[in-house]
């Protein structure tokens, strides 16, 4: 049976070259990077090298990476540490009510410690519009943390206009670009980010490693103490291996940017016409033009969302959803609540989401197959009103 | 995460589909929480001469509608009443935990439509303890 996989925002294979790399080096290469000998200054060697190399990906200088355990890590540090150190100010913090659990859960976390948060609404495509942030600044806001681009409907969050905002205000702004880097260019100096936060296996790099950037200047306090490694923003013996090949995705993924745009963004925009074309009563979820080239999210009417994968993974097809059901929360996706869906809608989501592992003839498989297993499912929903037949 | 029984009555639904000249209707869940489960039976004689189902829901949900359809049909009015959630939970081999409480409602569902069949033709007088 053909496999495809349509979850590249869930994660990615390894690349070869980066699998080569990681191979190479831990056969090799045991030192810890804090060690004086040679030992420990040859795995410095590599973990400078992966700092350029991420460093790069996103237009930064190499002394302004932090190499953590992933990207829920570094949204953590930028988060508790930024608020932490700017305690003094003032303790008040904006993000958006359609961030990654990661951010969303450690401002929820802050606002139970002392801390007053505003979740700002998003309009029906998701966007957060600066003018209505703006609104919100206070004289104690030391925090504005606004995702890059969303990872269930790939929005684009217009983060160069809201970085602004904060900059004339004197407030620290935080994004999270896990699923926005190496897919769309992000260059931390053009959008005027202070802090940024990026995941290593959403690249094609390992899991376990991932990296916030700090804009030099900024004062995090360190959310992990211990030896002081990471210039004591990051304690803990660095996971050499799974930098090193962070690294190497991130190198890649600057190198292949544009063709893999390019191609991906073809793939999705098939995928979306032929899903109008072959499926009655849709919604298509997200922003029509400001989007990221991978994440496909529609709304199919009638039908619940883990019905869905379960079909579609007996068809060699795998996919996410929103619904509650397919959660392990058991909880209805709160981003596409946020954008105003119906409950019924949001149960009867489905995100599929492209990357290397695709090419067309996936893409008419998946146009092959799915017309047919949403037209099963609605012949016995009770919701469907006498669709039957 | 479900096993084989139920992918089974997953991917070939048992009994699926509408009775148009039904004796009764039962339905069970809301959108709020994704599952929504209705039974139809067409009653002769005091027996379940015809059960079928209709469901928005999760594999579990299928599944459940399936087997309790299955598991209902030709049974007495009196039998059908002692049918539970757990009988038919237990029927498909088990269910994921977190599934039990959300998704296998279809017993729920079917006494409900007995309800609704007894007080249709009156005989739902009577107060019914179990529930």
């Amino acid at each position: 049976m053909r496999k495809v996989y349509l979850d590249h925002a869930g994660t990615t294979p390894l690349n070869p070259e980066v699998y080569s790399l990681m191979c190479e080096f831990m056969k090799n290469t045991f030192g810890n990077p804090s060690s004086i000998h040679s030992f420990g200054r040859e795995a410095k060697k590599w973990v400078d090298k992966a700092r350029r190399q991420v460093a790069e990906l996103i237009g930064a200088e190499a002394g302004e990476i932090i190499f953590t355990s992933g990207g829920t890590e570094a949204d953590n540090l930028a988060i508790i540490g930024a608020a932490a150190a700017r305690r003094k100010k003032g303790n008040h913090i904006i993000t958006s009510s359609i961030e990654h659990p990661a951010v969303l859960n450690t401002c929820k976390h802050l606002a139970k410690n002392g801390f007053d948060v505003t979740f700002l609404p998003v309009d029906h495509y998701g966007l957060v519009e600066p003018e209505q942030l703006r609104r919100e600044i206070r004289p104690e806001t030391i925090l504005i943390s606004i995702m890059h681009a969303n990872n269930e409907i790939g929005t684009i969050e217009p983060v160069k206009e809201i970085a602004a905002v904060a900059r004339e205000h004197g407030v620290l702004f935080h994004t999270d670009a896990v699923q926005s880097a190496g897919k769309i260019p992000v260059d931390v100096n053009a959008l005027g980010v202070d802090l940024l936060t990026l995941s290593s296996h959403k690249i094609y790099g390992p899991k376990g490693v991932g990296a916030l950037y700090k804009r030099k200047k900024v004062r995090l306090h360190p959310v992990v103490f211990g030896g002081g490694q990471e210039g004591n923003a990051r304690s803990g013996t660095e996971n050499t291996i799974g930098i090193v090949g962070f690294g190497k995705a991130a190198e890649i993924a600057a190198r292949d940017l544009d063709s893999e745009f390019e191609r991906t963004g073809k793939l999705r925009d098939k995928l979306i016409r032929g899903i109008e074309e072959r499926i009655s009563d849709v919604r298509y979820n997200g922003h029509p033009e400001r989007r990221l080239p991978h994440i496909v999210n529609f709304s199919f009417s009638y039908v619940e969302g883990e019905s869905m994968l379960l079909s579609l993974d007996m068809k060699g097809i795998a996919a996410s959803s929103g619904s509650a059901c397919s959660s392990s929360a058991l909880k209805p996706s709160h981003v596409l609540t946020a954008i105003g869906l119906p409950y019924e809608l949001v149960h009867g989501s489905l995100r599929m989401t492209l990357g290397r592992m695709n090419d067309e003839a996936d893409i008419d498989y998946v146009l092959d197959v799915l017309p047919g297993i949403i037209a099963k499912l609605r012949s016995f929903s009770p919701l469907a009103n006498k669709l039957t037949v | 995460m479900y096993n084989e029984t139920v992918m089974d009555h997953f991917q070939n639904p048992r009994n699926v589909g509408e009775i148009d000249d039904a004796s009764g209707v039962g339905e069970i869940g809301n959108v709020v929480c994704g599952d929504i489960l209705r039974v139809y039976i067409k009653v002769k004689d005091e027996t379940l001469d015809d059960v079928k189902y209709m469901t928005f829901g999760c594999g579990a949900a299928v599944a459940s509608g399936s087997m309790l359809t299955t598991l209902a049909k030709g049974k007495t009015i009196e039998e059908a009443k002692k049918l539970t959630n757990k009988d038919v939970a237990k029927a498909l081999g088990g269910l994921p935990a977190h599934k039990l409480h959300c998704s296998n409602l279809a017993a729920d569902a079917l006494h409900k439509a007995i309800d609704d069949w007894l007080s249709k033709t009156g005989k739902g007088d009577k107060p019914d303890g179990e529930k």
